[in-house]
């Protein structure tokens, strides 16, 4: 990518997101934040179940995740999105009250590329969104 | 639990039986097979006699247990347990009702304040413009009309904006109610184990008659590491247990030591 000097500049405001939470509220609050992020193109699910689905039709940039959720858990939402060739590469955020030191480990074996623990705040989520397309792009 | 009176039956029923093992003594010393059969026959009756009776009272504690659990609410005729869940759906409904309402508001409220911040932006820069003596005469018309519309419209944003942090304020008052419900569905949850202790001693009386054994509970065994299963378990309430991050520094730090 030639855009991949500066993170702050570089990030793709366009970008397709979804974001995946049982609980309406949190979806609303991350949306509201990405927003205020300049990040307008965001989608909602409310499991993997429904996620996935979403993800492999969908021309998703991004994947933010809860872990906790009926149906499909964030964490194996994870695993089948690493499983899928077109998949596979999607940049993935996990934002969830999961707070084992075991868990954050599994997370980041099955290939998470951010861990935000709630309650959390927008410049947390800031940063590890910015870290991530650093890493991704540069 | 006014049935829950071990103790005192429990003497009576040790007298008896040894009452009827010195009888047995004497009756084998004698040597009439009859005579002996017959006390044999006695301590089987006597043994019977009290485990119906404890019986009897397990499943009158049981039986009490459930009904008192059930008188736990003057709201309706359901089962306490079943209420319990029904407030728990009431508390998700509560908090959820509110963060949408608070959203709703705050999601109102930031467009009329960038739209007081933008005109005072605008209306700076004519004002310092005016100063350095920069303003036509017509344009400086035109900025005294805006001036007096901004007068007006950062009135009426101001006003909507107050209300809106009131409500806001007040949206947080399901607190209360939902606090009122979670501390009455723990103390049901307490009375429930309450009497589920009491009638764990009633039936470890039906053991000790019966004889029955149980052996040592058995441990749970430390599973092995790769037994171990990841799975979701909610927020940690208590996060100085071990194996817990204390928040996203801890987490940060841990990633970091994983190479990210």
């Amino acid at each position: 990518m030639t855009w991949s000097w500066h993170s702050e500049v570089a990030l793709d405001k366009n970008m397709k997101i979804l974001v995946v939470d049982d609980f309406s509220t949190m979806r609303r609050i991350v949306k509201n934040l990405l927003r205020d992020l300049g990040f307008t193109n965001t989608q909602e699910a409310d499991d993997g179940l429904t996620a996935l689905p979403m993800l492999q039709t969908g021309d998703f940039d991004f994947l933010v995740t809860d872990w906790n959720m009926p149906g499909m858990t964030g964490l194996d939402l994870l695993k089948h999105v690493r499983a899928d060739d077109k998949l596979k590469t999607l940049p993935v955020l996990m934002v969830t009250a999961e707070a084992k030191r075991d868990q954050i480990v599994a997370a980041a074996q099955a290939g998470v590329n951010g861990y935000v623990v709630k309650p959390f705040t927008a410049a947390v989520l800031k940063e590890k969104i910015d870290k991530i397309f650093e890493r991704v792009d540069g | 639990m006014a049935e829950l009176q071990i103790d005192p039956q429990a003497p009576s029923f040790q007298q008896e039986m040894k009452d009827l093992a010195e009888d047995l003594l004497t009756k084998i010393d004698g040597g009439d097979l009859g005579k002996i059969v017959g006390v044999v026959n006695n301590i089987n009756g006597v043994r019977d006699r009290t485990l119906y009776d404890e019986i009897g009272k397990l499943t009158r504690g049981l039986h009490n247990a459930i009904k008192d659990i059930k008188t736990g609410d003057e709201l309706s005729e359901e089962s306490g347990m079943g209420q319990a869940s029904d407030k728990l759906a009431y508390v998700i409904e509560m908090t959820d009702k509110a963060a949408n309402r608070t959203m709703d508001l705050a999601e109102e409220g930031m467009p009329l304040n960038a739209e007081n911040l933008a005109g005072a932006i605008e209306l700076q820069e004519q004002w310092k413009k005016f100063l350095r003596k920069e303003l036509k005469p017509n344009e400086f018309r035109e900025l005294s009309k805006k001036i007096d519309a901004y007068f007006s419209q950062t009135q009426i944003n101001s006003k909507k904006i107050s209300s809106q942090l009131s409500n806001i304020l007040m949206a947080q008052d399901f607190q209360d109610l939902t606090g009122q419900v979670i501390q009455r569905v723990t103390k049901l949850v307490s009375e429930v184990e309450e009497r589920l202790v009491d009638l764990v001693a009633m039936a470890g009386e039906v053991d000790r008659i019966t004889g029955i054994s149980h052996g040592e509970p058995h441990k749970n065994e430390p599973l092995q590491e790769d037994d171990k299963k990841i799975i979701a378990e909610g927020p940690q309430i208590d996060t100085s247990l071990e194996g817990v991050v204390g928040g996203q520094d801890d987490v940060d730090d841990l990633l970091s030591s994983l190479g990210f």
